[in-house]
C-alpha cells in the first residue's frame, strides 16, 4: 500500500472512531448533567428508562427524530436550516487536533491516539470554535422572533467579548511552551519536579492566573451557567433556539455539549498535562492508561462545568460585559506581561 | 490533484464573491463574503501558509464578519432597502473603475508568472512569519498596532461623548 492510502485509512478509521466517541460522550454528557443537577437539588433525576436512567439519551434522541419539524412562515427559510448546522460542525471539528493519548500499538503498528498533528493546532481550533458564534447568531436572527434575536444579538456580544480573553489567557501558555503543536505542549508537560508535583502548566505560577482566565472565559464561550445569558429562561424564554425543534433544536444542544468537552479538553492538554499521568503494567495498560488519565481530567471539568451550573445564580447582562472587559481582559492581558518577564528572565 | 482542487476553490470563491454582490438582503450577502473568506483561508493553507490561513478565519471569518453580522441583525433592515441618491454615478463611474481594477489584475498577474515563489518551505509558518514581523518588518509593524490603538480609542470617544 503507499503511503497515501495508508494514510486516508488511518484518518478514515480514526475520525470514525473519535466522532462516534464523541457523539457517545455527547449524548452521555446530558445524561451526567440531569442526573448530577438533580443530586444536586436532592432529586432522583432520570430513573425509569434503563438502570438510574441510563437509556435516557437514547430516548431523548429517538423522541427528538420523531418530533414535529416546524419552520415558522416568516422565518428566512435557508439560513433558518442551515444555522444548527453551522453551530454543530465547528463544534465536532475542533477535536481533530486535540491529542487523546500517547503511542498505541496494534501489533507492530504504532497509531498515535490523535487525527491530525498540525502545527498550528491551538490556532486551528481558535479559528474553527470561532466560526460556532454564527450557528447562534444566524439561528436567532432567522427564526423571525424577538427573544430569539434578543438571543442571539447577546451571545454574539458575549462570544465577541470572552474570546478576547480566551485567546490572551493561551497566550501564556505558547510563551512557556514556544510551539503552537498540542503534541508538543503536552510532551513539554512530562515529569515531575522534586519527585512528586507533576510538570503540569497549571503549577507554574503565571500559567495559574491564565488558567483561570481561560476557564472562566471558556464557560462564557460556552454559554453555560452562570453566564447564560443568550437563554436565559426566565427572560428570553429559551433565547436564539425558541422556534427550533425537533432534530435542529438537537443540533444546538449537541454543539453545546461539543463545545464543552472541546473546552475541557484543551484545558487539560494546555493547563494538566493532557494525558500524563502514571502507567504502568504490561505494553497493552501502558498504552492505554494515558488516553484514560486524559478522560478522567476531562470528565471532572464536565463535572465541574455542571457543579456551577448547579451552584451560581445568573450573571445580569451588564455585570456579564463589565466582568468580561473590565476584569477579565485586563488580567489577562497584565498576565501576559507578567508571563513575558518570567520567561525573558528564566532566558 | 492540486490543480482540481484550485478550480473547484476558485468557481467556489468566484461563485460566492458575485452571489455577495447580486443578492438583495445584506445578510445573504455577509455569509457569502464569509464563504469568500473561508475559500481564501483555503488557498493559504495550499500555498502551505498555515499561518497565515488560521489567522484568515481568525480575524476576517472569526470577527470583522461577526461584526458585520451583528450590526446588520441589529438593524435589521428589510431586503432590497439601498437605493442612494448616487445610483447613476454608481452606474457610470463603476463600469470604468471596474475596467481598471480588471487592468490592473491582469499586470500584476502577468508579471508574476514565471517569478519565483516563495523559496523557503518555512515562508508561511508561525514562527518565519514572526521572525519577519519582529526583525525586519518591526517599524511598519509598531506603527499599525498604533495606529490600531488609536482607532480603538477613536471608537471609545465617539461612543461615549462623557467619560
Amino acid at each position: 500500500m503507499s503511503d497515501l492510502t495508508v494514510f486516508l485509512i488511518n484518518t478514515t478509521i480514526k475520525s470514525i472512531v473519535v466522532i462516534g466517541a464523541m457523539l457517545g460522550a455527547v449524548a452521555y454528557s446530558t445524561w451526567l448533567e440531569r442526573k448530577l443537577v438533580a443530586h444536586l437539588q436532592v432529586r432522583w433525576g432520570p430513573h425509569r428508562v434503563g438502570w438510574h436512567g441510563l437509556l435516557q439519551p437514547i430516548a431523548d434522541g429517538l423522541k427528538f427524530i420523531f418530533k414535529e419539524d416546524i419552520i415558522p412562515t416568516e422565518a428566512s427559510k435557508f439560513i433558518y436550516i442551515l444555522a444548527p448546522t453551522i453551530a454543530f460542525i465547528p463544534a465536532l471539528l475542533s477535536i481533530s487536533v486535540i491529542p487523546f493519548g500517547s503511542l498505541g500499538f496494534f501489533g507492530s503498528h504504532a497509531v498515535r491516539f490523535q487525527i491530525t498533528d498540525l502545527n498550528i493546532g491551538l490556532l486551528f481550533i481558535f479559528a474553527v470554535t470561532s466560526l460556532g458564534v454564527y450557528g447562534v447568531a444566524l439561528g436567532g436572527w432567522a427564526s423571525n422572533n424577538k427573544y430569539s434575536l434578543m438571543g442571539a444579538l447577546r451571545s454574539s456580544a458575549q462570544m465577541i467579548s470572552y474570546e478576547l480573553s480566551l485567546g490572551l489567557s493561551v497566550v501564556s501558555v505558547l510563551l512557556v511552551a514556544g510551539t503552537l503543536s498540542l503534541e508538543k505542549i503536552v510532551e513539554l508537560q512530562s515529569g515531575t519536579w522534586f519527585g512528586f508535583i507533576p510538570k503540569w502548566n497549571i503549577f507554574v505560577l503565571p500559567l495559574f492566573i491564565s488558567f483561570f482566565t481561560y476557564f472562566v472565559s471558556a464557560i462564557a464561550e460556552t454559554n453555560r451557567v452562570p453566564f447564560d445569558l443568550p437563554e436565559a429562561e426566565s427572560e428570553l424564554v429559551a433565547g436564539f433556539h425558541t422556534e427550533y425543534s425537533s432534530m435542529k433544536f438537537a443540533l444546538f444542544f449537541l454543539a453545546e455539549y461539543a463545545n464543552m468537552l472541546t473546552v475541557s479538553a484543551l484545558a487539560t492538554t494546555l493547563f494538566f498535562g493532557g494525558w500524563h499521568g502514571p502507567a504502568f503494567g504490561p505494553l497493552w495498560l501502558q498504552g492505554l492508561l494515558p488516553l484514560f488519565w486524559f478522560l478522567a481530567k476531562v470528565f471532572a471539568f464536565m463535572f465541574f462545568y455542571i457543579w456551577t451550573r448547579g451552584t451560581l445564580p445568573r450573571f445580569r447582562y451588564d455585570q456579564l460585559m463589565a466582568f468580561g472587559w473590565k476584569f477579565l481582559m485586563p488580567l489577562a492581558i497584565a498576565n501576559v506581561i507578567l508571563t513575558s518577564f518570567v520567561v525573558a528572565w528564566k532566558g | 490533484m492540486e490543480l482540481v482542487l484550485f478550480f473547484i476553490l476558485a468557481i467556489i470563491a468566484v461563485g460566492a464573491a458575485i452571489n455577495m454582490v447580486v443578492q438583495k438582503h445584506p445578510i445573504h450577502s455577509a455569509l457569502s463574503l464569509i464563504v469568500v473568506m473561508g475559500t481564501l483561508s483555503l488557498f493559504y493553507v495550499m500555498l502551505h501558509a498555515e499561518f497565515l490561513a488560521v489567522v484568515q478565519v481568525i480575524v476576517y471569518a472569526g470577527a470583522i464578519m461577526v461584526l458585520f453580522v451583528f450590526v446588520i441583525m441589529l438593524l435589521n433592515p428589510h431586503a432590497a432597502e439601498h437605493t442612494t441618491r448616487y445610483g447613476t454615478i454608481l452606474k457610470f463611474g463603476g463600469v470604468p473603475l471596474g475596467l481598471l481594477l480588471l487592468a490592473e489584475i491582469v499586470v500584476v498577474v502577468q508579471r508574476s508568472v514565471g517569478a519565483a515563489r516563495p523559496a523557503s518551505a518555512l515562508a508561511g509558518t508561525t514562527e518565519a512569519v514572526g521572525r519577519l514581523l519582529f526583525t525586519e518588518y518591526l517599524i511598519p509593524f509598531e506603527f499599525i498596532s498604533v495606529v490600531i490603538l488609536v482607532a480603538i480609542l477613536g471608537a471609545v470617544v465617539l461612543t461615549k461623548r462623557e467619560l
